[in-house]
C-alpha cells in the first residue's frame, strides 16, 4: 500500500510541474526514447550511415585523384584532390543526415508509425517533440562527423589541429538543415512531394563547388550557387581543414546562424500543423 | 458550469473539408462519472475523443478540461489524461515493457515510481511473461491490452477508451470491466465509446447516441430504453426470402415495425401477445423470439443502423 | 501499372532534371579540372562523352534499385497489389512479370530520355549511341531482377533496402569506372568494378557511344555477364513469388 501512496505522491508532482502551450520542459524523454530505440535497432543500418561519405571520398579522392592531381586550396596553396573534396562531402553528408531525420524519419513517424500520435496524447507538447528529435539528429550527425574525421586522419588528410573543429561545425551544418526540414514538412501531405525534397538537395550536392571551385561557372550561377546554404557549409568546413580563416568564415557561420533562427521560428510556428491535425 | 463539471462542451465542431465530422454537439461530464459516445461507423466518436485529448483542433465551438481549453493548455491537460486510441499506436521500436517505461517518462514521471507501476500493469494485462518481446511480435488482443495497461502509467483522472475491449477475448474484456469499475469507484472520470451494447450497459451512467456528428438522444442507458423502445421486441425470422416481403402483412400489429434483412422485429410491450396476433394472421415464422428492449433497439430505432456492422 | 501514374511527375524529373544536373556538374564542371590535368586518361575523348554513358547506365541501375525493392516488399504486406491480381486466376510468375515489364518501360524510357538529353550535350558522337538505351535497361535488370528475389524474400524492412543501397548501389556506383577509368583504382577494390553490373553496362555503353576501343571478346563477355545475372535473378525470383503466394 506504501507503494500506491508513494507512486501517487509521484504522479501528483508529474501534474504540478510548469508547461507551455506546446512545450512540457520534457523534451530529454523523446531524447531518451530514441536512444533506447537505438539500442535495439539495427547497428549496420547506423553504421552504413557513416559509410557513405567514406566511399566517395576513396572513390573520387583516390580514383579520380590520382588523374587530377593537386588543386588550389582555399588559401592559395596546393593540396590533393582527396584533401579538397574531403571537407565538401562532410558537408555533403550533415546536410543529407539532418534532412533525412526532419523530413522523411519525421513524416514517416507521423504518418505511418504514428509514433508521434502517441507521444502526443502524454504531457509531452509538439514542441518536446521537435525538439528531441533534432537534437537526436544532432547527435547522430556528431557521431558521423566524428567517425569522418578519423578517417580523413588515417588517410593522412588532417594537417593541422584547426581541422578538429569541423565536427562541431558539421553540428552547426545539420542544425541548420534540421531545423528547417522539420518546418518544411509540415508543408508535406503525401509520399510524392516528401520526393521534392530530393529535387532540391541533388542539386545543390553536385553544384555547391563540392567537386571542383566555383569559379568554373559564370558569375551569375555564382551567385545562385553562393546563396545555397550548402556552399556556405562546403566553404567553413574547408577553410576550417587548412585552418586558413578570413571574413567569409564569420559570414559562413552567420549563414547558419540565420537559417537556424528562421528555421526554428519556422518550425515552432507551424508545429500544430505538423503534429495536431 | 457545476463545480463537479469536469468535462463541458458546448457546440464542439471538427470539419474535414466540407464534412462536418462533429457539428456542433454539446455535453457535460462529471467527476466520477462514466459517460459513453455510442453511433454507427464515421458518426464522430474518435473526432470527439481526439478533440478531448488536445491533438485535433477543432473548427468551432467550446471544450474545456479540468477548466482549460485542451489547445491552449495541450501538456497541462493531458497530463490528467488517460487515452485509449481506437487503433493502436505502440512504439514499435521498444519492447514491451520499455513501452510502458518511455510513456510513463513523457508524462515526466520518475524511474523509481515506473519500475513497479509498470510490473504492476504488465500483471493487470496479463503481459508478465511478455515484458521482454518485441511489440510486434505480440497479437492483436495482446497489443489492445498493452495500450490499455499503458494508458493508466500517469494513474489518470480522466480515461478516454475509444472502443477498449474491440479485440479482446471475453476473458480479458471482464478483467477490464472489473479494472474499470475499480477506477470508476476510485473516482476515475471514463469517456467510453464502444459497439457493444453489454459494455455500454454495464459500465455507462449515461451516454450519447451520434449519428453523423449530431447528437441524436442522450441520457443513462434504461432511460433511454424506455424513452425509445417498448418494453419487449417480438424477433422473428422467415427465411431469408421473405422478411422484407412479408412486412406488410405484419402491419397493425405491436407498437412499430422493422425489417432487417434477416430478422423482422416486433415492438410491443407485450411480445407474446404480439406473437398471437402473428399466428392468428396465419403467419408461421421459422423462429420467433421474445426479448425485453435492448440498447441495440434504441440504436436502431435512432440512427436506422444496426450498430454491429 | 496504374500505381506508376500517380509518380508521373517525379518520374519525369528524374529522367530529365537527374541527367541535366550530373551531365552538367560532372561532365562540364567537373571535365574543367579533369582535362586540364590529362585529356590523355580517356582514350582521347572529352571527359564529358567519357562519363555520359556511364550516368546513363548508373541511372537506370539506381531506378531499378528503388523500383525492385521497396515496392516488391510492400506489394506484399502494405498495399496488397500483388494479392489483388492474386485473388484473380493470375499466377505468381505473371504477377512478377507484370511488375518487371513495367520497370523495364520505365527504364527504356528514362534511358531514352537520357540519351536525348546527352545527344544534346554532344556526349554521344557515335551513330550507334541509341544501342545504349537497352544496354541501360539490361544493366538494370542485371542488377534488378536478382534485387527482386531479395526483396520478395523478405517479411518487413528492418532497414535491409538501407543497407542495399549503402553497401551495395553507392559502391557499385563509385567503383565502376564510372568517374575514372577502372584501373587507375588500386587493385585492392578493383574487383568490385569486375562483378558489377554498373562496370559490364558501362563499358557496353562506351563502345557504343563513341566508339571505346575495346577486345570484341571482352564486349560479348559484358553481354554474357549482365544476360547471366539477369537469367539468374529471374530464376530466384520466380521462386520467392510462388512460394511467398503458396501456389
Ligand atoms: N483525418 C481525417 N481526414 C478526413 N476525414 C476524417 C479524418 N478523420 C476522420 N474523418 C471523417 O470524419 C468522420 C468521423 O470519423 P470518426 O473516426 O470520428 O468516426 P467514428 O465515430 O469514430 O467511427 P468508427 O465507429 O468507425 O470508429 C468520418 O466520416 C471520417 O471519414
Ligand atoms: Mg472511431
Amino acid at each position: 500500500m506504501s507503494v500506491m501512496a508513494e507512486g501517487h505522491e509521484a504522479t501528483e508532482a508529474a501534474r504540478a510541474r510548469k508547461f507551455g502551450s506546446l512545450y512540457s520542459r520534457n523534451a530529454s524523454a523523446v531524447v531518451s526514447r530514441g536512444l533506447m530505440a537505438t539500442r535495439s535497432s539495427n547497428w549496420l543500418v547506423m553504421a552504413s550511415g557513416f559509410l557513405e561519405p567514406v566511399l566517395f571520398l576513396v572513390s573520387m579522392g583516390v580514383g579520380l585523384g590520382s588523374i587530377v592531381g593537386p588543386v588550389q586550396g582555399p588559401s592559395g596553396q596546393e593540396i590533393s584532390y582527396a584533401a579538397y573534396i574531403a571537407p565538401a562531402l562532410l558537408a555533403v553528408s550533415a546536410m543529407n543526415g539532418a534532412i533525412y531525420d526532419s523530413t522523411w524519419n519525421v513524416f514517416f513517424k507521423m504518418n505511418f508509425a504514428k509514433l508521434y500520435q502517441g507521444m502526443l496524447y502524454t504531457s509531452l507538447g509538439p514542441l518536446d517533440v521537435a525538439m528531441g528529435e533534432i537534437f537526436l539528429a544532432l547527435l547522430r550527425g556528431l557521431l558521423y562527423a566524428t567517425g569522418f574525421t578519423a578517417v580523413m586522419g588515417m588517410m593522412g588528410l588532417l594537417t593541422t589541429p584547426w581541422a578538429l573543429l569541423m565536427m562541431p561545425a558539421s553540428v552547426l551544418i545539420a542544425f541548420g538543415f534540421a531545423s528547417f526540414g522539420m518546418g518544411v514538412t509540415s508543408f508535406m501531405k503525401t509520399f510524392q512531394q516528401m520526393d521534392w525534397v530530393n529535387f532540391f538537395l541533388l542539386p545543390m550536392f553536385l553544384f555547391s563547388a563540392t567537386f571542383y571551385p566555383l569559379s568554373v561557372y559564370p558569375e551569375p550561377i555564382q551567385w545562385l550557387v553562393q546563396a545555397m546554404p550548402l556552399w556556405h557549409g562546403v566553404e567553413l568546413l574547408r577553410q576550417i581543414s587548412v585552418g586558413s580563416f578570413g571574413p567569409a568564415t564569420v559570414v559562413h557561420i552567420g549563414y547558419y546562424l540565420v537559417m537556424i533562427l528562421v528555421g526554428i521560428l519556422l518550425t515552432t510556428g507551424r508545429l500544430r500543423a505538423l503534429f495536431l491535425k | 458550469m457545476k463545480p463537479d463539471v469536469v468535462i463541458a462542451a458546448h457546440k464542439l465542431t471538427k470539419k474535414y473539408g466540407d464534412l462536418a465530422a462533429v457539428d456542433g454537439i454539446s455535453f457535460e461530464v462529471s467527476a466520477g462519472e462514466s459517460f459513453g459516445l455510442l453511433g454507427p461507423n464515421g458518426a464522430g466518436k474518435s473526432t470527439t475523443m481526439k478533440m478531448i485529448g488536445g491533438v485535433s483542433q477543432r473548427t468551432s465551438g467550446q471544450l474545456s478540461i479540468m477548466g482549460l481549453d485542451p489547445e491552449s493548455h495541450g501538456p497541462e491537460v493531458r497530463a490528467h489524461l488517460g487515452v485509449v486510441p481506437q487503433q493502436d499506436n505502440l512504439d514499435e521500436e521498444l519492447k514491451v515493457r520499455e513501452n510502458l517505461l518511455v510513456y510513463g517518462r513523457y508524462f515526466g514521471l520518475p524511474l523509481s515510481y515506473l519500475r513497479p507501476k509498470a510490473d504492476e500493469l504488465l500483471e493487470f494485462a496479463q503481459l508478465t511473461e511478455k515484458a521482454k518481446s518485441r511489440v510486434d511480435d505480440l497479437s492483436g488482443g495482446m497489443k489492445r491490452r498493452l495500450t490499455i495497461a499503458r494508458s493508466l502509467i500517469n494513474e489518470p483522472r480522466i480515461l478516454l477508451l475509444d472502443e477498449p475491449t474491440t479485440g479482446l477475448d471475453p476473458q480479458a474484456r471482464h478483467i477490464l470491466w472489473d479494472r474499470l469499475f475499480r477506477l470508476k469507484e476510485q473516482g476515475v472520470t471514463l469517456i467510453l465509446t464502444t459497439h457493444y451494447m453489454d459494455e455500454a450497459e454495464q459500465l455507462c451512467d449515461r451516454l450519447i447516441v451520434v449519428d453523423k456528428g449530431r447528437i441524436m438522444a442522450e441520457g443513462s442507458p434504461s432511460s433511454l430504453i424506455r424513452e425509445h423502445s417498448t418494453r419487449e421486441v417480438l424477433e422473428l425470422r422467415f427465411g431469408s426470402e421473405r422478411n422484407t416481403r412479408i412486412g406488410a402483412e405484419l402491419q397493425g400489429i405491436g407498437e412499430r415495425l422493422e425489417t432487417l434483412p434477416d430478422r423482422v422485429l416486433i415492438y410491443a410491450d407485450d411480445g407474446e401477445a404480439a406473437l398471437e396476433q402473428v399466428t392468428a394472421r396465419g403467419l408461421h415464422p421459422l423462429t420467433s423470439l421474445v426479448r425485453r428492449s435492448s440498447l441495440e433497439d434504441v440504436f436502431l430505432r435512432l440512427t436506422g443502423r444496426s450498430l454491429v456492422d | 501499372m496504374r500505381v506508376f501514374r500517380g509518380y508521373a511527375m517525379s518520374i519525369l524529373l528524374y529522367s530529365v532534371g537527374m541527367p541535366v544536373a550530373y551531365l552538367f556538374a560532372m561532365g562540364v564542371g567537373l571535365a574543367t579540372l579533369v582535362d586540364a590535368n590529362q585529356a590523355a586518361a580517356f582514350g582521347g575523348v572529352s571527359y564529358l562523352a567519357f562519363i555520359a554513358p556511364a550516368l546513363l547506365v548508373s541511372a537506370a541501375v539506381m531506378t531499378s534499385s528503388g523500383e525492385f525493392s521497396y515496392p516488391v516488399m510492400a506489394g506484399f504486406k502494405w498495399r496488397r497489389t500483388y494479392y489483388g491480381p492474386h485473388a484473380s486466376p493470375l499466377v505468381p510468375q505473371q504477377i512478377a512479370v507484370g511488375h518487371i515489364m513495367a520497370v523495364t518501360l520505365r527504364l527504356l524510357f528514362q534511358s531514352a530520355a537520357y540519351l536525348g538529353i546527352m545527344a544534346l550535350f554532344g556526349a554521344s558522337p557515335s551513330p550507334w549511341g541509341w544501342v545504349s538505351i537497352p544496354v541501360a535497361t539490361l544493366s538494370g535488370l542485371a542488377f534488378g531482377l536478382p534485387l527482386m528475389a531479395y526483396s520478395a524474400s523478405l517479411k518487413q524492412d528492418k532497414g535491409q533496402f538501407a543497407l542495399v543501397q549503402r553497401f551495395i548501389v553507392t559502391p557499385l556506383f563509385l567503383f565502376s569506372g564510372t568517374f575514372f577509368p577502372l584501373d587507375t583504382l588500386p587493385l585492392a577494390v578493383r574487383w568490385i568494378g569486375w562483378i558489377s553490373p554498373v562496370w559490364h553496362g558501362t563499358e557496353l555503353g562506351r563502345v557504343f557511344s563513341y566508339g571505346y576501343d575495346e577486345d570484341p571478346l571482352l564486349t560479348i563477355g559484358h553481354v554474357v555477364f549482365l544476360l547471366a545475372c539477369a537469367g539468374v535473378g529471374w530464376t530466384l525470383t520466380q521462386r520467392c513469388f510462388v512460394r511467398r503466394m503458396g501456389t
